[in-house]
Protein backbone atom coordinates (compact mmCIF):
# COMPACT_ATOMS: atom_id res chain seq x y z
CA UNK A 1 0.00 0.00 0.00
CA UNK A 2 1.14 3.19 -1.06
CA UNK A 3 1.66 5.85 1.75
CA UNK A 4 -0.47 8.06 -0.35
CA UNK A 5 -3.50 5.75 -0.20
CA UNK A 6 -2.57 4.78 3.70
CA UNK A 7 -3.29 8.90 4.01
CA UNK A 8 -6.77 8.61 2.62
CA UNK A 9 -7.31 5.87 4.47
CA UNK A 10 -6.81 7.83 7.87
CA UNK A 11 -8.06 10.64 6.52
CA UNK A 12 -11.23 8.41 5.68
CA UNK A 13 -11.30 6.64 9.12
CA UNK A 14 -10.94 9.79 11.22
CA UNK A 15 -14.42 11.28 9.23
CA UNK A 16 -15.92 8.03 9.57
CA UNK A 17 -15.76 8.77 13.44
CA UNK A 18 -17.06 12.36 13.59
CA UNK A 19 -19.69 10.99 10.68
CA UNK A 20 -20.58 7.90 12.86
CA UNK A 21 -20.67 10.61 16.33
CA UNK A 22 -24.61 10.52 16.53
CA UNK A 23 -24.58 6.71 16.09
CA UNK A 24 -22.13 5.75 18.84
CA UNK A 25 -24.22 7.70 21.26
CA UNK A 26 -27.40 6.35 20.05
CA UNK A 27 -25.89 3.42 20.38
CA UNK A 28 -24.50 3.49 23.77
CA UNK A 29 -26.88 5.44 25.41
CA UNK A 30 -30.38 4.58 23.71
CA UNK A 31 -29.41 0.98 22.96
CA UNK A 32 -26.42 -0.90 24.68
CA UNK A 33 -26.43 0.42 27.93
CA UNK A 34 -30.49 0.32 28.40
CA UNK A 35 -30.66 -3.00 26.98
CA UNK A 36 -27.60 -4.32 29.77
CA UNK A 37 -29.79 -2.27 32.64
CA UNK A 38 -33.05 -3.84 31.56
CA UNK A 39 -31.38 -7.52 31.92
CA UNK A 40 -30.11 -6.38 35.67
CA UNK A 41 -33.00 -4.72 36.55
CA UNK A 42 -35.05 -8.14 35.77
CA UNK A 43 -33.24 -9.72 38.24
CA UNK A 44 -33.89 -7.32 40.98
CA UNK A 45 -37.13 -5.53 42.69
CA UNK A 46 -37.46 -1.62 41.63
CA UNK A 47 -39.88 0.58 42.15
CA UNK A 48 -37.69 3.82 40.73
CA UNK A 49 -38.45 5.21 44.11
CA UNK A 50 -35.51 2.77 45.94
CA UNK A 51 -32.54 1.27 44.89
CA UNK A 52 -32.85 -1.61 43.13
CA UNK A 53 -32.84 -4.92 45.38
CA UNK A 54 -30.89 -7.98 43.79
CA UNK A 55 -33.77 -10.88 43.92
CA UNK A 56 -32.38 -13.57 41.48
CA UNK A 57 -35.13 -15.79 39.58
CA UNK A 58 -37.63 -14.37 41.89
CA UNK A 59 -39.39 -12.27 38.96
CA UNK A 60 -39.31 -15.71 36.47
CA UNK A 61 -40.57 -17.74 39.23
CA UNK A 62 -43.38 -15.42 39.93
CA UNK A 63 -44.39 -15.63 36.12
CA UNK A 64 -44.93 -19.19 36.98
CA UNK A 65 -47.78 -18.83 39.08
CA UNK A 66 -48.99 -15.55 37.34
CA UNK A 67 -52.27 -15.66 36.25
CA UNK A 68 -52.54 -12.33 34.14
CA UNK A 69 -48.80 -13.38 32.67
CA UNK A 70 -50.44 -16.63 31.29
CA UNK A 71 -53.58 -14.65 30.03
CA UNK A 72 -51.12 -12.08 28.32
CA UNK A 73 -49.13 -14.73 26.38
CA UNK A 74 -52.74 -16.99 25.54
CA UNK A 75 -53.53 -13.45 23.90
CA UNK A 76 -51.04 -12.51 22.06
CA UNK A 77 -50.68 -16.17 20.45
CA UNK A 78 -53.78 -16.66 19.78
CA UNK A 79 -53.62 -13.17 17.88
CA UNK A 80 -50.42 -13.94 16.12
CA UNK A 81 -51.64 -16.82 14.96
CA UNK A 82 -54.66 -16.44 14.00
CA UNK A 83 -54.29 -12.50 12.63
CA UNK A 84 -51.04 -13.03 10.86
CA UNK A 85 -52.17 -15.46 8.37
CA UNK A 86 -55.59 -14.27 7.84
CA UNK A 87 -54.35 -11.25 7.18
CA UNK A 88 -51.52 -12.51 4.77
CA UNK A 89 -54.27 -14.63 2.78
CA UNK A 90 -56.09 -11.87 1.97
CA UNK A 91 -53.16 -9.82 0.98
CA UNK A 92 -52.00 -12.35 -1.03
CA UNK A 93 -55.67 -13.10 -2.50
CA UNK A 94 -56.23 -9.51 -3.59
CA UNK A 95 -52.55 -9.13 -5.14
CA UNK A 96 -53.41 -12.14 -7.55
CA UNK A 97 -56.77 -10.46 -7.99
CA UNK A 98 -55.27 -7.11 -9.03
CA UNK A 99 -51.90 -8.81 -10.69
CA UNK A 100 -52.92 -10.19 -14.32
CA UNK A 101 -54.17 -6.80 -16.32
CA UNK A 102 -56.86 -5.75 -14.42
CA UNK A 103 -57.36 -1.69 -15.37
CA UNK A 104 -57.66 0.49 -12.42
CA UNK A 105 -55.25 -1.49 -10.27
CA UNK A 106 -53.88 1.99 -9.30
CA UNK A 107 -57.43 2.95 -7.42
CA UNK A 108 -57.98 -0.44 -5.90
CA UNK A 109 -53.86 -0.81 -4.55
CA UNK A 110 -54.77 2.84 -3.20
CA UNK A 111 -58.41 2.09 -1.39
CA UNK A 112 -56.93 -1.16 -0.11
CA UNK A 113 -53.58 0.26 1.32
CA UNK A 114 -55.75 3.18 3.45
CA UNK A 115 -56.49 1.14 6.46
CA UNK A 116 -52.85 -0.20 6.44
CA UNK A 117 -51.91 3.98 6.75
CA UNK A 118 -54.48 5.00 9.44
CA UNK A 119 -54.60 1.34 11.42
CA UNK A 120 -52.04 1.73 14.15
CA UNK A 121 -53.40 5.33 14.85
CA UNK A 122 -55.57 6.15 18.22
CA UNK A 123 -58.28 7.17 16.02
CA UNK A 124 -59.25 4.52 14.25
CA UNK A 125 -58.50 2.47 17.78
CA UNK A 126 -62.22 4.48 18.52
CA UNK A 127 -64.05 3.97 15.96
CA UNK A 128 -63.61 0.27 16.38
CA UNK A 129 -64.97 0.65 19.63
CA UNK A 130 -67.91 2.49 18.83
CA UNK A 131 -68.63 -0.07 15.73
CA UNK A 132 -68.58 -3.38 17.91
CA UNK A 133 -69.43 -1.26 21.41
CA UNK A 134 -73.43 -2.06 22.39
CA UNK A 135 -74.96 -0.03 20.06
CA UNK A 136 -72.19 0.55 17.44
CA UNK A 137 -72.43 -0.42 13.74
CA UNK A 138 -72.38 -4.06 13.77
CA UNK A 139 -75.40 -5.04 15.81
CA UNK A 140 -77.54 -1.76 14.53
CA UNK A 141 -76.54 -4.11 11.06
CA UNK A 142 -77.84 -6.91 12.60
CA UNK A 143 -80.77 -5.18 13.85
CA UNK A 144 -81.91 -5.14 10.18
CA UNK A 145 -82.17 -8.56 9.74
CA UNK A 146 -83.80 -9.49 13.21
CA UNK A 147 -80.62 -10.40 15.16
CA UNK A 148 -80.13 -8.91 18.92
CA UNK A 149 -76.39 -8.42 19.22
CA UNK A 150 -74.56 -8.10 22.73
CA UNK A 151 -71.80 -5.85 23.04
CA UNK A 152 -68.47 -7.69 21.27
CA UNK A 153 -65.73 -5.38 23.38
CA UNK A 154 -67.92 -6.91 26.81
CA UNK A 155 -68.10 -10.16 26.35
CA UNK A 156 -64.48 -12.07 26.49
CA UNK A 157 -64.71 -14.50 24.00
CA UNK A 158 -65.31 -12.04 21.43
CA UNK A 159 -63.50 -8.80 22.73
CA UNK A 160 -60.11 -10.59 20.76
CA UNK A 161 -62.00 -10.77 17.65
CA UNK A 162 -62.46 -7.31 17.27
CA UNK A 163 -58.64 -6.71 17.31
CA UNK A 164 -57.86 -9.49 15.03
CA UNK A 165 -60.51 -8.13 12.45
CA UNK A 166 -58.85 -4.55 12.94
CA UNK A 167 -55.37 -6.65 12.12
CA UNK A 168 -56.86 -8.48 9.03
CA UNK A 169 -58.69 -5.18 8.10
CA UNK A 170 -55.19 -3.52 7.51
CA UNK A 171 -54.17 -6.10 4.88
CA UNK A 172 -52.86 -3.60 2.21
CA UNK A 173 -49.05 -3.06 2.89
CA UNK A 174 -48.30 -6.93 3.00
CA UNK A 175 -50.77 -6.76 -0.25
CA UNK A 176 -48.84 -4.03 -1.83
CA UNK A 177 -45.56 -6.00 -0.96
CA UNK A 178 -46.99 -8.85 -2.96
CA UNK A 179 -48.29 -7.11 -5.90
CA UNK A 180 -44.47 -5.82 -6.08
CA UNK A 181 -43.39 -9.39 -5.41
CA UNK A 182 -45.72 -10.37 -8.83
CA UNK A 183 -44.65 -7.99 -11.22
CA UNK A 184 -40.91 -9.64 -10.48
CA UNK A 185 -42.12 -13.19 -11.95
CA UNK A 186 -41.43 -13.19 -15.48
CA UNK A 187 -44.12 -13.49 -18.54
CA UNK A 188 -42.28 -16.07 -20.21
CA UNK A 189 -42.43 -18.81 -17.00
CA UNK A 190 -46.06 -17.96 -17.76
CA UNK A 191 -46.22 -18.62 -21.26
CA UNK A 192 -43.60 -21.89 -21.22
CA UNK A 193 -45.94 -23.30 -18.33
CA UNK A 194 -49.08 -22.60 -21.06
CA UNK A 195 -46.98 -24.46 -23.92
CA UNK A 196 -46.53 -27.14 -21.55
CA UNK A 197 -50.46 -27.63 -20.98
CA UNK A 198 -50.52 -25.85 -17.40
CA UNK A 199 -54.00 -24.77 -16.61
CA UNK A 200 -54.76 -21.40 -14.80
CA UNK A 201 -54.44 -23.42 -11.28
CA UNK A 202 -51.02 -25.51 -12.24
CA UNK A 203 -49.57 -22.38 -13.19
CA UNK A 204 -50.33 -21.04 -9.90
CA UNK A 205 -48.91 -24.22 -7.97
CA UNK A 206 -45.55 -24.47 -9.91
CA UNK A 207 -45.21 -20.77 -11.09
CA UNK A 208 -46.55 -18.35 -9.24
CA UNK A 209 -46.23 -19.76 -5.47
CA UNK A 210 -42.32 -21.25 -5.89
CA UNK A 211 -41.40 -17.57 -6.74
CA UNK A 212 -43.18 -15.75 -4.30
CA UNK A 213 -41.92 -17.71 -1.29
CA UNK A 214 -39.35 -15.18 -0.31
CA UNK A 215 -41.77 -12.46 -0.26
CA UNK A 216 -44.18 -14.63 1.55
CA UNK A 217 -41.88 -15.39 4.03
CA UNK A 218 -40.62 -11.83 4.10
CA UNK A 219 -44.25 -10.84 5.30
CA UNK A 220 -44.25 -13.38 7.66
CA UNK A 221 -41.57 -12.31 9.51
CA UNK A 222 -42.13 -8.80 9.05
CA UNK A 223 -45.85 -8.96 10.20
CA UNK A 224 -45.21 -11.55 13.21
CA UNK A 225 -42.79 -9.64 14.82
CA UNK A 226 -45.04 -6.31 14.59
CA UNK A 227 -48.27 -8.67 16.21
CA UNK A 228 -45.86 -9.43 18.93
CA UNK A 229 -45.99 -6.23 20.16
CA UNK A 230 -49.43 -4.95 19.30
CA UNK A 231 -50.50 -2.25 21.75
CA UNK A 232 -52.32 0.90 21.25
CA UNK A 233 -55.46 -1.10 20.08
CA UNK A 234 -55.86 -3.12 22.78
CA UNK A 235 -54.97 -0.28 24.94
CA UNK A 236 -57.80 1.66 23.54
CA UNK A 237 -60.27 -0.74 22.87
CA UNK A 238 -60.03 -1.58 26.83
CA UNK A 239 -59.56 1.61 28.44
CA UNK A 240 -56.10 0.36 29.42
CA UNK A 241 -57.38 -2.91 31.77
CA UNK A 242 -56.84 -5.78 29.15
CA UNK A 243 -60.06 -6.44 29.74
CA UNK A 244 -62.98 -7.77 30.01
CA UNK A 245 -61.27 -10.68 31.78
CA UNK A 246 -58.06 -9.86 30.63
CA UNK A 247 -59.45 -11.32 26.59
CA UNK A 248 -57.36 -8.18 25.46
CA UNK A 249 -54.41 -8.32 27.57
CA UNK A 250 -51.65 -7.68 25.29
CA UNK A 251 -48.34 -8.96 26.28
CA UNK A 252 -46.96 -5.35 25.83
CA UNK A 253 -50.18 -3.75 27.59
CA UNK A 254 -49.37 -6.39 30.41
CA UNK A 255 -45.88 -4.92 30.40
CA UNK A 256 -46.92 -1.44 30.24
CA UNK A 257 -49.02 -1.58 33.10
CA UNK A 258 -46.47 -3.52 35.48
CA UNK A 259 -43.97 -0.82 34.19
CA UNK A 260 -45.71 2.48 34.00
CA UNK A 261 -48.67 1.99 36.54
CA UNK A 262 -47.58 -0.27 38.98
CA UNK A 263 -44.13 0.97 38.83
CA UNK A 264 -43.06 -2.35 39.35
CA UNK A 265 -40.20 -2.13 36.82
CA UNK A 266 -38.13 -5.27 37.81
CA UNK A 267 -41.37 -7.27 36.97
CA UNK A 268 -42.04 -5.55 33.76
CA UNK A 269 -37.80 -5.81 33.13
CA UNK A 270 -38.08 -9.46 33.32
CA UNK A 271 -41.36 -9.75 31.18
CA UNK A 272 -39.72 -7.34 27.99
CA UNK A 273 -36.81 -9.92 28.12
CA UNK A 274 -38.92 -13.01 28.13
CA UNK A 275 -40.85 -10.91 24.93
CA UNK A 276 -37.50 -10.41 23.44
CA UNK A 277 -35.93 -13.75 23.69
CA UNK A 278 -39.92 -15.21 22.24
CA UNK A 279 -39.52 -13.06 19.27
CA UNK A 280 -36.15 -14.45 18.89
CA UNK A 281 -36.93 -18.16 18.86
CA UNK A 282 -39.98 -17.40 16.89
CA UNK A 283 -37.62 -15.55 14.07
CA UNK A 284 -35.08 -18.45 14.52
CA UNK A 285 -37.63 -20.81 13.83
CA UNK A 286 -39.28 -19.21 10.52
CA UNK A 287 -35.54 -18.95 9.24
CA UNK A 288 -34.67 -22.49 9.87
CA UNK A 289 -37.86 -24.06 8.84
CA UNK A 290 -37.75 -21.73 5.78
CA UNK A 291 -35.19 -23.68 4.10
CA UNK A 292 -38.39 -26.77 3.23
CA UNK A 293 -40.51 -24.45 1.76
CA UNK A 294 -38.86 -20.72 0.38
CA UNK A 295 -37.39 -21.22 -2.84
CA UNK A 296 -34.47 -18.83 -3.92
CA UNK A 297 -33.99 -19.15 -7.78
CA UNK A 298 -30.48 -20.22 -7.68
CA UNK A 299 -30.89 -23.92 -5.48
CA UNK B 1 -49.82 -6.00 -36.34
CA UNK B 2 -53.40 -5.00 -37.40
CA UNK B 3 -54.31 -7.85 -39.01
CA UNK B 4 -53.07 -9.71 -36.08
CA UNK B 5 -55.60 -8.37 -33.75
CA UNK B 6 -57.94 -8.38 -36.09
CA UNK B 7 -57.66 -11.99 -37.00
CA UNK B 8 -57.74 -12.69 -33.43
CA UNK B 9 -61.17 -10.90 -32.92
CA UNK B 10 -62.59 -12.64 -35.93
CA UNK B 11 -61.43 -16.15 -35.51
CA UNK B 12 -63.01 -15.93 -31.67
CA UNK B 13 -65.41 -13.74 -31.06
CA UNK B 14 -66.75 -15.63 -27.95
CA UNK B 15 -63.47 -15.57 -25.90
CA UNK B 16 -63.80 -11.54 -26.09
CA UNK B 17 -67.10 -11.40 -24.49
CA UNK B 18 -66.38 -13.96 -21.94
CA UNK B 19 -63.49 -12.11 -21.04
CA UNK B 20 -65.17 -8.79 -20.94
CA UNK B 21 -67.99 -10.36 -19.06
CA UNK B 22 -65.42 -11.78 -16.74
CA UNK B 23 -63.47 -8.37 -16.19
CA UNK B 24 -66.82 -6.98 -15.31
CA UNK B 25 -67.63 -9.45 -13.09
CA UNK B 26 -64.12 -9.02 -11.25
CA UNK B 27 -64.81 -5.09 -10.96
CA UNK B 28 -67.95 -5.45 -9.37
CA UNK B 29 -66.66 -8.10 -6.89
CA UNK B 30 -63.50 -5.86 -6.04
CA UNK B 31 -66.11 -2.43 -6.06
CA UNK B 32 -68.29 -4.02 -3.53
CA UNK B 33 -65.57 -5.43 -1.63
CA UNK B 34 -63.87 -1.59 -1.26
CA UNK B 35 -66.90 -0.37 -0.05
CA UNK B 36 -67.07 -2.91 2.84
CA UNK B 37 -64.06 -1.79 4.06
CA UNK B 38 -64.12 1.77 3.48
CA UNK B 39 -67.72 1.94 4.91
CA UNK B 40 -66.11 2.24 8.47
CA UNK B 41 -64.04 5.35 7.42
CA UNK B 42 -67.00 6.66 6.03
CA UNK B 43 -69.02 6.18 8.42
CA UNK B 44 -66.80 8.02 10.89
CA UNK B 45 -66.78 10.78 8.77
CA UNK B 46 -70.47 11.43 8.29
CA UNK B 47 -71.02 10.46 11.98
CA UNK B 48 -68.55 13.42 13.31
CA UNK B 49 -70.91 15.90 11.53
CA UNK B 50 -73.88 14.22 12.90
CA UNK B 51 -76.10 15.48 16.02
CA UNK B 52 -74.67 13.23 18.69
CA UNK B 53 -77.58 11.73 20.05
CA UNK B 54 -78.18 10.40 16.00
CA UNK B 55 -74.67 8.70 15.72
CA UNK B 56 -75.70 5.52 17.77
CA UNK B 57 -79.44 5.24 16.72
CA UNK B 58 -78.98 5.75 12.48
CA UNK B 59 -76.30 3.49 11.04
CA UNK B 60 -76.56 4.81 7.73
CA UNK B 61 -74.37 6.95 6.12
CA UNK B 62 -76.57 9.65 4.60
CA UNK B 63 -77.42 12.18 7.85
CA UNK B 64 -80.48 13.96 8.07
CA UNK B 65 -79.43 16.80 10.37
CA UNK B 66 -75.73 18.36 9.41
CA UNK B 67 -73.54 19.43 12.43
CA UNK B 68 -70.65 21.28 13.61
CA UNK B 69 -71.36 21.24 17.19
CA UNK B 70 -69.46 18.04 17.53
CA UNK B 71 -65.96 19.85 16.69
CA UNK B 72 -66.69 23.00 18.93
CA UNK B 73 -67.30 20.89 21.86
CA UNK B 74 -64.41 18.26 21.22
CA UNK B 75 -62.22 21.01 20.71
CA UNK B 76 -62.84 22.31 24.01
CA UNK B 77 -63.37 19.24 25.68
CA UNK B 78 -59.95 18.67 27.61
CA UNK B 79 -58.51 21.75 29.68
CA UNK B 80 -56.87 22.49 26.52
CA UNK B 81 -57.78 23.13 23.08
CA UNK B 82 -56.95 20.66 20.54
CA UNK B 83 -54.88 23.66 18.85
CA UNK B 84 -52.33 23.07 21.69
CA UNK B 85 -52.57 19.42 20.86
CA UNK B 86 -51.63 19.95 17.01
CA UNK B 87 -49.50 22.25 17.73
CA UNK B 88 -47.25 19.63 19.83
CA UNK B 89 -47.68 16.80 17.69
CA UNK B 90 -46.72 19.13 14.68
CA UNK B 91 -43.48 20.07 16.52
CA UNK B 92 -42.30 16.52 18.21
CA UNK B 93 -43.55 15.50 14.11
CA UNK B 94 -41.26 17.85 12.36
CA UNK B 95 -38.24 17.50 14.88
CA UNK B 96 -38.48 13.86 14.40
CA UNK B 97 -37.93 14.11 10.43
CA UNK B 98 -35.11 16.25 11.22
CA UNK B 99 -33.20 14.39 13.29
CA UNK B 100 -33.64 11.13 11.39
CA UNK B 101 -32.70 12.77 8.13
CA UNK B 102 -29.73 14.19 9.80
CA UNK B 103 -28.31 11.35 12.35
CA UNK B 104 -29.29 8.49 9.44
CA UNK B 105 -27.84 9.96 6.20
CA UNK B 106 -24.54 10.46 8.00
CA UNK B 107 -24.37 7.41 9.43
CA UNK B 108 -25.77 5.55 5.97
CA UNK B 109 -23.00 7.19 4.29
CA UNK B 110 -19.82 6.64 6.82
CA UNK B 111 -21.09 2.67 6.97
CA UNK B 112 -21.73 2.53 3.04
CA UNK B 113 -18.83 4.19 1.69
CA UNK B 114 -15.83 4.88 4.43
CA UNK B 115 -13.45 2.58 4.92
CA UNK B 116 -12.82 2.57 9.07
CA UNK B 117 -11.94 -0.76 11.30
CA UNK B 118 -15.18 -1.24 12.87
CA UNK B 119 -17.06 -0.71 9.51
CA UNK B 120 -19.09 -4.50 9.67
CA UNK B 121 -19.03 -4.71 13.03
CA UNK B 122 -21.41 -1.43 12.91
CA UNK B 123 -23.31 -2.42 10.05
CA UNK B 124 -24.13 -5.60 11.89
CA UNK B 125 -24.89 -3.74 15.00
CA UNK B 126 -27.42 -1.75 13.28
CA UNK B 127 -28.78 -4.37 11.09
CA UNK B 128 -29.27 -6.54 14.49
CA UNK B 129 -31.19 -3.54 16.46
CA UNK B 130 -33.83 -3.42 13.46
CA UNK B 131 -35.21 -6.96 15.11
CA UNK B 132 -34.60 -5.74 18.94
CA UNK B 133 -38.04 -5.20 20.39
CA UNK B 134 -38.49 -1.27 22.19
CA UNK B 135 -39.59 -3.08 25.12
CA UNK B 136 -36.77 -4.21 26.40
CA UNK B 137 -35.33 -0.63 26.02
CA UNK B 138 -37.76 1.64 27.48
CA UNK B 139 -37.83 1.24 30.97
CA UNK B 140 -34.22 2.03 31.76
CA UNK B 141 -34.39 4.61 28.82
CA UNK B 142 -37.60 5.95 30.50
CA UNK B 143 -35.36 5.96 34.41
CA UNK B 144 -32.36 7.96 32.28
CA UNK B 145 -34.59 10.51 31.39
CA UNK B 146 -36.62 11.03 34.56
CA UNK B 147 -33.30 11.21 36.21
CA UNK B 148 -32.33 13.75 34.21
CA UNK B 149 -36.09 15.66 35.04
CA UNK B 150 -36.90 15.24 31.61
CA UNK B 151 -40.29 13.56 31.71
CA UNK B 152 -43.22 15.73 30.12
CA UNK B 153 -40.74 17.13 27.90
CA UNK B 154 -40.54 16.35 24.22
CA UNK B 155 -36.72 15.59 24.87
CA UNK B 156 -37.25 11.47 25.28
CA UNK B 157 -38.91 11.20 22.16
CA UNK B 158 -36.88 13.07 20.31
CA UNK B 159 -33.28 12.85 21.56
CA UNK B 160 -33.31 9.33 20.15
CA UNK B 161 -34.26 10.49 16.49
CA UNK B 162 -31.15 12.55 16.44
CA UNK B 163 -28.77 9.62 17.37
CA UNK B 164 -29.72 7.25 14.43
CA UNK B 165 -31.51 4.92 16.93
CA UNK B 166 -34.15 4.23 14.11
CA UNK B 167 -31.91 1.75 12.30
CA UNK B 168 -34.17 0.47 9.82
CA UNK B 169 -33.84 3.59 8.47
CA UNK B 170 -29.86 3.80 8.54
CA UNK B 171 -30.22 0.68 6.71
CA UNK B 172 -32.62 1.70 3.93
CA UNK B 173 -30.05 4.53 3.23
CA UNK B 174 -27.13 2.30 3.19
CA UNK B 175 -28.62 -0.23 0.42
CA UNK B 176 -29.42 3.19 -1.46
CA UNK B 177 -26.26 4.68 -1.39
CA UNK B 178 -24.89 1.44 -2.38
CA UNK B 179 -26.82 2.05 -5.65
CA UNK B 180 -25.10 4.88 -6.51
CA UNK B 181 -21.90 4.84 -8.62
CA UNK B 182 -18.64 5.22 -6.88
CA UNK B 183 -16.80 7.05 -9.83
CA UNK B 184 -18.99 9.90 -8.48
CA UNK B 185 -17.05 9.98 -4.98
CA UNK B 186 -13.74 9.13 -6.43
CA UNK B 187 -14.30 12.39 -8.87
CA UNK B 188 -15.08 14.27 -6.10
CA UNK B 189 -12.22 12.94 -4.33
CA UNK B 190 -9.82 13.71 -7.31
CA UNK B 191 -11.04 17.13 -7.43
CA UNK B 192 -10.40 17.82 -3.70
CA UNK B 193 -13.01 17.45 -1.79
CA UNK B 194 -12.90 15.80 1.54
CA UNK B 195 -15.12 13.27 2.52
CA UNK B 196 -17.24 16.11 4.02
CA UNK B 197 -17.39 18.14 1.15
CA UNK B 198 -18.23 15.04 -1.05
CA UNK B 199 -21.34 13.81 1.28
CA UNK B 200 -22.72 17.52 0.99
CA UNK B 201 -22.85 18.08 -2.53
CA UNK B 202 -22.98 14.65 -4.19
CA UNK B 203 -23.86 12.03 -2.34
CA UNK B 204 -26.88 13.78 -0.46
CA UNK B 205 -28.45 15.05 -3.44
CA UNK B 206 -28.10 11.76 -4.76
CA UNK B 207 -30.04 10.57 -1.70
CA UNK B 208 -33.52 12.32 -2.39
CA UNK B 209 -35.55 9.18 -3.33
CA UNK B 210 -34.28 7.03 0.01
CA UNK B 211 -34.78 10.84 2.01
CA UNK B 212 -38.20 11.34 1.09
CA UNK B 213 -39.02 7.33 2.08
CA UNK B 214 -37.77 8.41 5.45
CA UNK B 215 -39.69 11.42 5.92
CA UNK B 216 -42.65 9.85 4.85
CA UNK B 217 -42.67 6.80 7.20
CA UNK B 218 -41.32 9.17 9.99
CA UNK B 219 -44.27 11.18 9.19
CA UNK B 220 -46.45 8.91 9.55
CA UNK B 221 -44.76 6.77 12.42
CA UNK B 222 -44.02 10.12 14.68
CA UNK B 223 -47.95 11.26 14.05
CA UNK B 224 -49.25 7.77 14.89
CA UNK B 225 -46.85 6.83 17.94
CA UNK B 226 -49.31 6.63 21.02
CA UNK B 227 -46.90 4.41 23.52
CA UNK B 228 -43.83 6.80 23.52
CA UNK B 229 -45.97 9.65 24.28
CA UNK B 230 -48.20 8.18 26.40
CA UNK B 231 -45.22 7.15 28.87
CA UNK B 232 -43.35 10.50 28.75
CA UNK B 233 -46.44 13.19 28.91
CA UNK B 234 -48.40 13.26 31.28
CA UNK B 235 -49.80 17.16 31.50
CA UNK B 236 -52.48 18.26 29.31
CA UNK B 237 -50.23 20.84 28.39
CA UNK B 238 -47.85 18.71 26.51
CA UNK B 239 -49.72 15.81 25.36
CA UNK B 240 -49.59 14.88 21.98
CA UNK B 241 -53.24 14.51 19.95
CA UNK B 242 -53.23 10.47 20.17
CA UNK B 243 -52.57 11.14 23.84
CA UNK B 244 -55.26 13.56 24.01
CA UNK B 245 -57.78 11.62 22.15
CA UNK B 246 -57.22 8.40 24.51
CA UNK B 247 -58.03 10.77 27.37
CA UNK B 248 -61.08 11.54 25.95
CA UNK B 249 -61.86 7.97 25.38
CA UNK B 250 -61.24 8.52 29.27
CA UNK B 251 -63.65 10.57 30.25
CA UNK B 252 -66.28 9.56 27.48
CA UNK B 253 -70.24 9.50 27.98
CA UNK B 254 -72.75 8.64 25.47
CA UNK B 255 -72.85 12.76 24.02
CA UNK B 256 -69.06 12.12 23.90
CA UNK B 257 -69.05 9.73 20.97
CA UNK B 258 -69.85 13.10 18.31
CA UNK B 259 -66.98 14.67 19.82
CA UNK B 260 -64.79 11.48 19.77
CA UNK B 261 -65.53 10.76 16.26
CA UNK B 262 -65.05 15.11 15.24
CA UNK B 263 -61.54 14.73 17.26
CA UNK B 264 -60.42 11.53 15.82
CA UNK B 265 -60.87 12.51 12.09
CA UNK B 266 -59.20 16.10 12.61
CA UNK B 267 -56.54 13.92 13.95
CA UNK B 268 -56.35 11.64 10.83
CA UNK B 269 -56.58 15.10 8.26
CA UNK B 270 -52.54 15.65 8.21
CA UNK B 271 -51.94 11.85 7.17
CA UNK B 272 -54.65 11.63 4.86
CA UNK B 273 -53.11 14.79 3.19
CA UNK B 274 -49.78 13.64 2.95
CA UNK B 275 -50.87 10.50 1.24
CA UNK B 276 -52.16 12.05 -1.01
CA UNK B 277 -49.58 14.05 -2.00
CA UNK B 278 -46.64 11.42 -1.53
CA UNK B 279 -48.93 8.52 -2.65
CA UNK B 280 -46.43 7.53 -5.47
CA UNK B 281 -43.32 7.44 -2.90
CA UNK B 282 -45.59 5.71 -0.68
CA UNK B 283 -46.37 2.66 -2.57
CA UNK B 284 -43.10 2.55 -3.87
CA UNK B 285 -41.34 3.15 -0.07
CA UNK B 286 -43.48 0.12 1.11
CA UNK B 287 -42.99 -2.06 -2.05
CA UNK B 288 -39.28 -1.56 -2.03
CA UNK B 289 -38.68 -2.03 2.00
CA UNK B 290 -41.93 -3.71 3.46
CA UNK B 291 -42.98 -0.27 5.71
CA UNK B 292 -46.22 -0.47 7.07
Amino acid sequence: MTSRSRFYLNRQGRAAHVFLIPWQLGFLLITAVPLLASLYLAFTNYDILNPPEWTGLENFQRMIHDDQFWASVRVTLIYVLVSVPLQLAFALLLALILDRGLSGLAFYRSAFYLPSLLGSSVAIAILWREIFGDDGLINKGLALIGIHGESWLQNPSTALATLIVLNVWTFGSPMVIFLAGLRQIPDELYEAARVDGAGIVKQFRHVTVPLLTPIIFFNLILQTIGAFQTFTQAHIISGGTGGPANSTLFYTLYIYQQGFVAFDMGYASALAWVLMAAIAVVTALHFLVSKYWVFYGDS
Amino acid sequence: MVSLTAGKVISSPAPVRQRRLRAALKHTGLLVFVAFMIYPLVWMVVSAFKPPEQILTEPGIIPSDLTFQNFKDGWHALNRPFSVFFVNSLVVTIASIAGNLFSCSLTAYALARLQFRMRKAYFAITLASVMLPFHVLVIPQYIFFSQLGLVNTYWPLLIPKFLATDAFFVFLMVQFIRTLPRELDRAAWIDGAGPFLTFWYVVLPLMRPALVTTTIFTFIWTWNDFFVPLIYLTRTQAFTVPVALNSMVDSETQSGVGMLFAMSLLSLVPILIFFAVAQKYLIRGIATTGLK
